[in-house]
């Protein structure tokens, strides 16, 4: 995916959440480690363009929530967690870059109801590369991008790699 | 197993590949330490929410194993561990078999034989949770052995430190008092200088470890001399054992000597922090109002103990075995 191709797939998911929701009230963004955050931001950015309002945007880490804690060598580093709004009654689209098996938006929802009791969450990713071992679909989606098990996908964003793309890496 | 005061235990023979205990801070690099401060800080973001618990140690066991009386340090790893869905035991010497004559060793393996995957140790023995290290697989974090080390209790300090003044390189830090019966103060000269902090010990001759000597520290008897430089000052608690036992001539004297007194304060930088490991001996060591002005960061030493604890169980706890 070119940047161009990244910065359209962002601007019709701000569409989409828009018409879904109709209109932006009561959502919160909640971006997820690492690349979710600057994507989420970017989306509240547009949200912000086209209906005038400004939606808090949360960063969250799932370090402690993975089911495969305690299963490496060495423990891998946990992330802040800001959640700028109480998220009891609001309406949650998480926003990660990759979805893969699943498993870590599966820990993402069990962070988020410690924080509280939503009234939805939705899922927004910037690539669907297939592969699911839980039961999880997303709501938004920039770009299918159909992969074999041992294939990469890495999602490159300006804001933490110096500049927008997607590549497939094997 | 009685050491000389000042003498390397040998932390880092225990340790081999990933680490596996917390025994003291002269075997942690500063990057290892700064890790641990790094996560504690993510900690503290859990303590902050409404439900104060995260999944990271669901299905792990940790054993509070308390031979010497304690109440912040049991009850602060034992909020930590729940924090993090451990289930925790506590055991204190007291009527367990150990009043039968059972040995340390065989305590632990015992622990260990029920299931606990970190033994929290706390020992009047320098070295004791070594011992247990060494004959055990759990992961052992010293909480306390003999004059010996304290590292969690040093972490928090630090921890402290850089969340208030925002550095620890540079700082110069005044430990005033008993630093010679002091595991608190051992634990904190290696972690502060590793860091690239000064510590000054002070206080009287007698109550100097003397045989203590590393880059970064030095020793000074007169606390006015020092206490309008320093960025920090935490008082030691006295003893009242050690006036009887011919070290310091009376309390009250200690006091006017040594004492953070109200006039003291005065004379300290605006910007500088009051800290005090606990429990205090009010109007000994460090005065009622001082213990209570803004400068002093006691109450959130205790609070930030908890983070720290979490990290350091964290770190320690959930790698495979």
């Amino acid at each position: 995916m070119s940047p161009e191709d990244v910065r359209r797939a962002l601007t019709r998911i701000s569409h989409e959440i828009i018409e879904h929701n109709r209109g932006v009230r009561n959502l919160v963004l909640v971006g997820m480690r690492t690349r979710g955050i600057p994507l989420a931001r970017r989306l509240a950015e547009r949200l912000d363009e086209f209906e005038g309002v400004q939606v808090p945007v949360g960063e969250l880490d799932i370090t402690l929530y993975r089911d495969d804690i305690g299963m490496r060598s060495v423990q891998p580093l946990v992330g802040s967690t800001v959640i700028p709004v109480d998220v009891s009654g609001k309406t949650i689209v998480l926003v990660d870059d990759v979805l893969f098996t699943g498993r870590s938006v599966r820990a993402a929802l069990d962070a988020l109801i410690d924080y509280g009791r939503p009234k939805a969450i939705q899922l927004a990713v910037l690539i669907d590369r297939g592969h699911r071992e839980l039961p999880i679909r997303p709501d938004y989606v920039g770009k299918n991008v159909p992969t074999s098990i041992e294939e990469n996908v890495a999602v490159l964003l300006r804001e933490t790699d110096g500049a927008d793309g997607v590549e497939i890496r094997s | 197993m009685s050491v000389v005061v000042g003498e390397k235990i040998g932390a880092a023979a225990v340790q081999q590949g990933p680490r596996r205990h917390c025994l003291d801070l002269d075997d942690y690099s500063a990057e290892e330490i700064e890790h641990v401060l790094n996560t504690a800080e993510a900690m503290q973001e859990i303590l902050a929410r409404p439900v104060k618990k995260a999944p990271g140690l669901r299905g792990k066991m940790v054993v509070n194993c308390f031979y010497e009386s304690s109440t912040r340090t049991r009850v602060s790893f034992e909020v930590a561990a729940k924090n993090l869905s451990a289930d925790v035991v506590n055991f204190s010497a007291g009527g367990s078999s150990v009043e039968k004559g059972e040995s340390l060793i065989d305590t632990a393996k015992t622990l260990v034989a029920l299931g606990a995957n970190v033994i929290i140790i706390r020992h009047s023995m320098a070295g004791a949770p070594h011992v247990v290290a060494r004959n055990t697989g759990a992961a052992v974090i010293n909480a306390g052995d003999g004059r010996h080390a304290h590292p969690s209790q040093a972490l928090l300090d630090l921890y402290t430190m850089r969340a208030r003044i925002g550095r620890l390189s540079g700082l110069k830090v005044a430990i005033v008092g008993d630093a010679l019966h002091s595991r608190v103060a051992r634990s904190n000269v290696h972690g502060l200088t590793r860091m690239g902090a000064e510590v000054i010990l002070c206080g009287p001759a007698t109550l100097l470890p003397v045989k203590l000597q590393l880059p970064g520290m030095r020793f000074e008897h007169d606390l006015d001399a020092i206490i309008g430089e320093v960025d920090v000052v935490m008082p030691l608690r006295i003893q009242k054992e050690r006036a009887e036992g011919g070290l310091i001539p009376s309390l009250r004297e200690y006091r006017q000597r040594w004492g953070l007194t109200a006039a003291r304060m005065a004379r300290m930088r605006p910007d500088a922090l009051i800290m005090h490991p606990g429990p205090m001996n009010p109007g000994v060591e460090i005065d009622p109002e001082v213990a209570v002005a803004p400068q002093s960061v006691i109450e959130s030493q205790v609070t930030n103990g908890v983070a720290i604890r979490m990290a350091l169980l964290y770190l320690l706890a959930g790698v495979a075995m």
